[in-house]
């Protein structure tokens, strides 16, 4: 079984963002990276598929340099090599120019299953998983909380609205990740030794046959950012015993705020 | 612009959600203010009645995609109908609901036609040939203007976002030519847990943390059904086992903006305050008076929460 994980690294969902000069990006010196939660029960899932029936499991992430950190973790989870995509013209692409490059680089190297994130916790688009699909012209199934494979099939149960269904799609296939799927596993240090040695190819648009014209101009554009209104908050109800004090919070919802 | 907007319905087992109406009616919005047609779309098996309703949010046409490979939401089936309305209807731009169905659709779609996507949009703004949405980015620590450029643009709004608002037209209903095309996902079955407001578009919702203690959550479930509110969680009330992942509100979790929000025995940290920072108006109950939730709430309750929350239901009680 050969398993693709496509992995994005992204800030940690601790950081406090701040905007950049440029008001359409993010301030990342002060920032950890980490790779994106759903990558990482991503490769979890994967790591798991191949303990249970043999295979190997490939990591793809379009990034920079510092994207190698997050590629090499995964490795010594178990991942057994790495793909970095690595070229200026690709850092200026939107989630449907990341989905094209992504699908350039399966076209070259064999895949039975693709598990990506159901959203990166950066941009949280939800979409490259499925474009990916799109592009290769296999199913998707998204938001999958446990999956089954046999038969050359692949059976999911996915989040859906209000509940659960469970859909069933022929190999290859892809799959994004939701949370209760897995618990993903720390490197342990022997992982971490024996990743330095396994390979990570660093490539570039023009070494995966691919033409940043062909990629185009991205179709969405970020024109401004802004932090969302502030809170006021702080406002404290005083009384003194927990009877006056559910008193006055239920006159204020229904006098002040009006929403009781 | 003679180029239409086309809005794509939701239902599921012939009711439609909340965020269909939303749609149609910022749809509309939107179609006025670029002087063209509403049109909606719906999928589904044996819909041809419910679907007439519509017209009451706005919808000039209504198509309608009856089959039974409809009945249930297969991402492929629905990608190739709608695909092949798209290009039959060359809208200038479709807008849907940015639920769990609505974002996997409008991605594939996206990729099928080349089109800008855009999802969780909590406002939108339409002039001439351009299109700007506005819509929450690292899990909502940022609001961002993206502008939408291309042939084709699909924005997926936000559920609880946007207002519903009721016209006095009534659509034509057109029935459709259905081809489902090719056809990989086997749909083998559904849960729902109909009984349950979805968090998403509930106006309440009363979520308890770690604080709980338990997975005992009757204090809370109490309160959201009196409020006819749904239940949310923190992530620890979840990894603990006391209540369903679906249930999670935050980053990682749901992003919910009801108007009113009561976290009850959670921190406030800050992947947790991500997800429902929005909320109209945010209660706060906790026994640690240094807790950053109260930075974040309006109203803030230094207390057990074992104590306030039933006082409150019966406070409440007497309003009605
Ligand atoms: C990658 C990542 C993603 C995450 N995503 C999310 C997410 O989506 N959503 C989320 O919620 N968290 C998320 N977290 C976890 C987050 O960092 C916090 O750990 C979590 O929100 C804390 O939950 P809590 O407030 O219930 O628990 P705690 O922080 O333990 O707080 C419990 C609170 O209850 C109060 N309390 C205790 N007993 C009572 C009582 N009887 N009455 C009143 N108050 C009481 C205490 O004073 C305390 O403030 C994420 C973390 C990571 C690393
Ligand atoms: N730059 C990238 N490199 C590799 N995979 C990515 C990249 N961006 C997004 N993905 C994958 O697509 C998923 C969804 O991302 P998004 O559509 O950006 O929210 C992520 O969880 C990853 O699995």
């Amino acid at each position: 079984m050969e398993i693709v994980v496509l992995l994005k690294q992204v800030p940690a969902t601790e950081s406090l963002v701040k905007i950049a000069d440029d008001g359409v990006s993010i301030k990342t010196d002060d920032i950890k990276f980490v790779i994106n939660p759903y990558d990482e029960i991503a490769v979890e899932e994967a790591l798991r598929i191949k303990e249970a029936q043999e295979g190997k499991v490939t990591i793809i992430s379009v990034g920079t340099d510092k994207t190698i950190e997050a590629i090499r973790t995964a490795l010594a989870m178990g991942a057994d090599e790495g793909i970095l995509i690595n070229d200026p013209d690709a850092q200026g692409c939107d989630a449907l120019g990341i989905a094209r490059i992504l699908a350039a680089v399966l076209k070259d190297i064999p895949y039975d299953l693709i598990i990506a994130g159901q959203r990166a916790v950066d941009d949280d688009n939800y979409q490259v998983g499925a474009a990916v699909a799109e592009f290769l012209g296999i199913p998707s199934i998204s938001m999958v909380i446990k999956e089954e494979i046999a038969d050359g099939k692949i059976k999911c149960q996915r989040t859906i609205d209000g509940g659960t269904a469970v859909f069933e799609a022929p190999l290859p296939a892809l799959f994004t990740t939701q949370r209760g799927l897995n618990e993903p596993r720390y490197a342990s240090l022997p992982g971490i030794m024996k990743a330095k040695k396994k390979p990570l190819d660093t490539k570039t648009l023009a070494d995966i046959g691919l033409d940043s014209a062909i990629l185009g101009e991205p179709v969405t554009v970020i024109k401004a950012m802004q932090f969302p209104p502030e809170r006021e908050g702080g406002r404290i109800i005083d009384g003194e015993t927990a009877q006056e004090k559910a008193v006055e919070l239920v006159r204020l919802l229904h006098e002040e705020a009006k929403v009781i | 612009m003679s180029q239409g907007i086309l809005a794509i319905a939701e239902q599921i087992d012939g009711v439609f959600r909340k965020v269909t109406y939303e749609a149609l009616s910022e749809g509309k919005r939107i179609a006025g203010s670029l002087g063209c047609d509403l049109t909606v779309l719906v999928l589904g098996s044996d819909i041809e009645n419910i679907s007439k309703e519509l017209g009451k949010y706005g919808a000039d046409r209504i198509l309608v995609a009856d089959n039974p490979a409809l009945s249930e939401y297969l991402t492929d089936a629905y990608t190739n109908v709608i695909a092949a309305t798209i290009e039959k209807e060359n809208p200038a731009a479709v807008i849907l609901g940015a639920s769990v169905q609505g974002k996997d659709l409008s991605a594939r779609l996206s990729a099928r036609l080349g089109a800008a996507l855009a999802v969780d949009c909590v406002a939108v703004s339409a002039e001439n040939e351009s299109l700007v949405v506005t819509r929450p980015m690292y899990g909502g620590k940022i609001l961002a203007d993206v502008a939408l450029e291309g042939k084709l643009r699909i924005v997926a709004i936000r559920p609880n976002a946007m207002s519903i608002v009721e016209t006095a037209g009534a659509g034509s209903v057109e029935k459709l030519d259905v081809d489902v095309g090719k056809i990989d996902l086997n749909f083998v079955e559904k849960k729902l847990e109909t009984e349950k407001v979805d968090l998403t578009e509930a106006d309440v919702v009363v979520s308890g943390g770690r604080g709980m203690g338990g997975s005992d959550y009757s204090v809370v479930e109490e309160l959201a059904a009196l409020l006819e509110g749904a239940v949310g969680a923190s992530r620890s009330a979840v990894d603990e086992g006391w209540r369903p992942q679906p249930d999670q509100v935050g980053q990682t979790g749901k992003v919910v903006s009801p108007n009113l929000y009561i976290a009850a025995g959670i921190s406030g940290a800050i992947q947790h305050l991500a997800g429902m920072s929005s909320s109209k108006v945010i209660v706060a109950i906790n026994k640690d008076s240094e807790a950053p939730i109260f930075s974040k709430a309006d109203y803030g309750i230094v207390g057990d929460l074992f104590e306030i929350l039933p006082l409150v239901k019966e406070e409440i009680k007497k309003l009605k």
